[in-house]
């Protein structure tokens, strides 16, 4: 399945890339799954997904958790927890 | 009126205020959030999502607009690189008596440092450049309001 993901912050900065689009293999289910799979994929995944309770995610635009499906999903975007205001 | 905006421009607060103000207002309450120059600070650069921190600021609008009856609310944010001294948000709320406003206030600030797509990163005169972690203080503050 084909997914677009927008990485921000330091998880931006960690990637290298603003975002991708990424061809994810049949058993990445789950926003916690794809999470475990970019952290696999490659060093900079392995860098800036080593702690994944630190990091947040929206699909398409919704905070969401990471048990969160991404069946039909358009975009997915990773980043640290936010500290605007 | 509730007006919104996400802006890399200097948030100019008495005209923003003239504008929420038109027509007169019970009670207004006010917080303006500055850039402070603690530790050497240089710059402050605000980091945001093209679409989603607008959207963001706008659902907690219209959250507090469900939740107390305001006359007109305001909450502008900045975004982009910043000195020591410029303001970073500005949230205005009117109502008809001051605990519907000041209320409001309140929940909109705390509800924005945790709920809001907006990340910060301080620049140091001595070179040092680093992201602002969150604190779970405003975590908590936040949660007070579900």
């Amino acid at each position: 399945m084909a997914l677009n993901i927008a990485y921000f912050s330091w998880v931006r900065e960690r990637m290298g890339v603003a975002g991708e689009m990424v061809d994810l293999p049949a058993d990445v289910g789950d926003l916690g799954a794809l999470i475990a799979w970019l952290a696999a994929r490659d060093g900079r995944g392995a860098l800036a997904f080593a702690e994944p309770n630190r990091i947040r995610a929206a699909i398409d635009g919704s905070m969401t958790g990471s048990d969160a499906p991404l069946a039909g999903v358009g975009e997915v975007a990773l980043f640290p927890p936010v500290t605007g205001g | 009126m509730i007006r919104v905006s996400v802006q890399s421009a200097a948030i100019d607060i008495a005209a923003e205020f003239d504008l929420h103000d038109a027509g007169g207002h019970g009670a207004s309450a006010s917080f303006i959030g500055r850039v402070r120059g603690d530790d050497g600070l240089a710059e402050l650069f605000l980091e945001h999502h093209p679409q989603m921190t607008e959207a963001g600021l706008a659902a907690l609008a219209h959250a507090a607009s469900d939740r107390w009856k305001l006359s007109a609310l305001t909450l502008v944010h900045r975004v982009g690189a910043m000195a020591p001294g410029e303001t970073i948000v500005l949230v205005l709320t009117s109502s008809a008596h001051r605990a519907e406003a000041l209320a409001a206030v309140e929940y909109l600030i705390d509800r924005l440092k945790t709920d809001v797509m907006l990340w910060k990163r301080e620049s140091f005169a001595d070179g040092r450049v680093q992201w602002v972690e969150e604190r779970e203080g405003d975590q908590r503050r936040a949660e007070r309001w579900e």
